[in-house]
């Protein structure tokens, strides 16, 4: 077959969908999204019905994703790093249900946070949860672990987590592909009580779980993803983990690499094959993108091991590696290099010229200076980016829907009124329970659901929230009287800052929706033809 | 032979077709290829690259190392400056001179022109203008291919034929403006060698 150019994360579709996929479970975010998006508009996927609709947020589609596997299918969840914690309740306790179609977890973070608020490590999740880990070096491996880790998964019948980072994720190389393996039929799990974690069962499923630690072990051992290469000068031996391994390879383009190496793709690590490059080796390098996981553990709390990494300045301690973070730790000199010239600017990312969450901020910037500044909780979406200049209207971004709860939690401090800035998907992913606090407590907070129609940042995905805000806001006890709907133009822009001006000294909750379409959609049909359908156009 | 290409604009400036173009071109001629982008946050209005490489062996890594790129396409004259440190010795910027100002703090264009302008081996290409003067205001980022073509190693009819399986879906018109864009762009760099 001849090879095809995907991105990392079209290698993960494409051998999941090979691999006798089922169903993708998942909530759009960087740089997890193009997954799915592949998967969407595959057309042997949308022959054989694989399941491919959007979830609200990470935990249903980790949720229903394990009611797939419960099922006998075959089912895929993905996500970012941090959309992994929205996720862990589902994701930890599934370790311990155990699954009976494959289950595979795909995590994709964010090193050096190029779209993120943190560069946390998925792998340690997986470690807490106690399953394997599938880490790919490049798009072929990525395409072969989604394909093989559905076997993985079935054969020690626990999830299967597959992480890869940004620069994977958005690079595209060539791929070749496997046979098509048709999809599992329905089945019921072979233990009809497996799924239902009352602590008389969890407890012996928890046992079940470690004392299949020791397989997972042996079959890291013998896996096609671990390879040991021997090298002359045992001086050295390097581990390199994932995508660590071609910046390595980089730096000896002309020549074989002079050390033994240990190539990590499957996890938990492969004890035989580390105690032999330690035996080997005088010292150890620990290469790894994200957190120094495996050279804590190889180091220990005393430090008696002689390892090298993250943890001793080696390598940075933070951010991606490269080639040239690589070379330097090996001791290679660097290439000098000419200078970015002084008279280069900054170019931050912005929101779209003729965005409609500008006019909302510039209307909110007037309507709040009498109540003075500091007020302002926002969310994650493009509207974040009001925290720049000139805007410089929002005060906080923590993580999905925490714009609406801190507002609630300043405003019970004495920040009275206290604003929410929050999108329509990320309002319906994470929002609507803190709505619920806050009618439940009447708290003195002015909600804005900046609604666009659509999951902006992460390239126009559908929004759940489509034609429910109010209805939602309704059903959850806002009181109709201060539901307002505006259009944010230059136009209302005086009767904008008089609502909200009005809304701010209510001394209850109220929630403003500015509404227009997200220009980066004007041309998309499906949701043109929606949005007439709904009346909102 | 390896070419290692970075290129460098800002979001929706169509730096990603360039990148499909040169890509299909290998591809087609059984090279390997990793082509790393920026998706995400950074695509609203910020600047933007792509790490392009080819090379008839299996390439190691998607990122291109310090001072090795041999080649810097840019199509926008301050984002070609901004990655500087990756252009070797002597390595080619080739640039569009149309500036995309989107920020206050933009810089005059004639200093732009003189950094340019102190690179060894550079082209300006008025790319705008002349995708313009052909009636193909939406290609000039193709008639800035055109002026790297000299640089890629790889053979021009075969960027022509990938510009052909790029643009098939959208007409022969399509393909055909394209086509002379980025004729007109490789003129004008065997002008300036």
């Amino acid at each position: 077959m001849q090879k095809i150019l995907l991105l990392g994360a079209e290698a993960i579709a494409q051998g999941a969908i090979d691999g006798g996929l089922s169903g993708v479970y998942a909530y759009p975010g960087t740089p997890s999204t193009e997954i799915t998006e592949y998967i969407q508009r595959d057309k042997t996927a949308i022959e054989k019905n694989i399941h491919s609709k959007w979830s609200s947020n990470e935990k249903t589609a980790m949720e229903a994703a394990i009611g797939m596997s419960y099922a006998g299918k075959r089912a895929m969840v993905c996500m970012k790093h941090v959309g992994l914690n929205v996720a862990a309740d589902a994701f930890v306790n599934s370790a311990i249900t155990g699954v009976n179609g494959g289950l595979i977890v795909t995590v994709a973070d964010d090193p050096s946070m190029h779209s993120s608020q943190n560069e946390q490590d998925s792998r340690f999740y997986a470690k807490f949860a106690m399953i394997p880990i599938l880490e790919p070096s490049n798009q072929q491996e990525a395409y072969e672990m989604a394909y093989k880790g559905f076997e993985l998964s079935e054969k020690f019948k626990v999830p299967v987590l597959l992480r890869i980072t940004t620069r994977l994720s958005h690079s595209r190389s060539g791929i070749s592909r496997f046979d098509l393996i048709e999809q599992n039929k329905n089945s019921l799990p072979g233990d009809p009580r497996q799924f239902v974690l009352l602590p008389s069962i969890a407890r012996k499923r928890y046992k079940g779980l470690l004392s299949n630690q020791i397989n997972f072990e042996i079959d890291s051992e013998a896996s096609e993803f671990n390879k040991y290469t021997d090298g002359k000068d045992k001086s050295l031996g390097i581990i390199a983990c994932g995508l660590a391994l071609n910046y390595l390879n980089e730096n000896y383009v002309d020549t074989e690499v002079p050390y033994p190496v240990l190539k990590i793709g499957q996890y938990p690590l492969p004890r035989k094959l580390i105690e032999k490059i330690f035996n080997q080796c005088e010292e150890i390098l620990v290469l790894e993108e994200g957190a120094p996981i495996v050279e804590e553990s190889l180091k220990g709390y005393l430090e008696k091991e002689k390892v090298k990494g993250r943890l001793d300045g080696t390598l940075p301690r933070d951010g991606e590696l490269n080639p040239n973070i690589v070379g330097k730790a090996l001791g290679f000199k660097q290439e000098e290099t000419q200078n970015i010239p002084e008279l280069v600017a900054g170019r931050p990312p912005a929101m779209c010229v003729g965005c409609g969450h500008i006019d909302a901020y510039i209307a909110l910037n007037e309507a709040i200076a009498e109540f003075g500044a500091g007020r302002v909780f926002a969310d994650i979406g493009c509207y974040t980016l009001g925290a720049l200049e000139p805007y410089n209207a929002i005060n906080s971004c923590v993580d999905m829907g925490a714009s609406i709860t801190m507002a609630k939690g300043a405003a019970d401090a004495g920040l009275i009124p206290a604003v929410a800035v929050i999108g329509d998907s990320t309002f319906t992913h994470s929002g609507i329970t803190g709505l619920l606090d806050a009618v439940s407590e009447n708290s003195p907070i002015t909600i804005i659901i900046s609604d666009n129609f659509t999951t902006g940042m992460t390239g126009q995905q559908d929004s759940k929230a489509l034609g429910k805000i109010e209805d939602i806001c309704k059903g959850v006890g806002v009181d109709p009287e201060h539901i307002i709907v505006m259009n944010p133009t230059k136009k209302n822009h005086d009767e904008m800052v008089r609502v909200l001006k009005e809304e701010m000294a209510y001394n209850g909750v109220s929630v403003v929706i500015p509404r227009r379409q997200c220009i980066q959609t004007l041309t998309n049909k499906n949701l043109t033809q929606k949005l007439r359908e709904l009346n909102l156009r | 032979m390896k070419t290692d290409i970075i290129l460098a604009g800002v979001g929706g400036q169509g730096i990603l077709t360039i990148a499909a173009t040169i890509g299909t071109a290998a591809l087609q001629n059984n090279l390997h290829i990793k082509q790393s982008e920026v998706h995400g946050m950074s695509q609203r209005g910020g600047d933007v690259q792509s790490h392009l490489r080819i090379s008839d062996k299996p390439i190691a890594s998607d990122l291109i190392g310090n001072g090795s790129a041999d080649i810097i396409i840019a199509v926008e004259p301050m984002e070609g400056l901004r990655y500087l440190p990756f252009l070797s010795k002597n390595g080619w910027l080739v640039t569009n001179s149309t500036p995309f100002i989107n920020i206050s703090n933009y810089p005059d264009n004639q200093d732009i022109t003189n950094e340019i302008k102190s690179i060894k081996n550079h082209i300006i290409i008025d790319a705008d203008a002349m995708a313009k003067e052909i009636k193909a205001s939406r290609s000039s980022n193709i008639v800035v291919l055109g002026a790297a073509s000299p640089f890629l190693n790889i053979k021009f009819e075969d960027l022509e034929k990938a510009i052909r399986t790029i643009f098939e879906r959208k007409g022969e018109e399509i393909v055909n403006i394209n086509l002379k864009a980025l004729k007109l762009g490789r003129e004008f760099a065997e002008t300036q060698m």
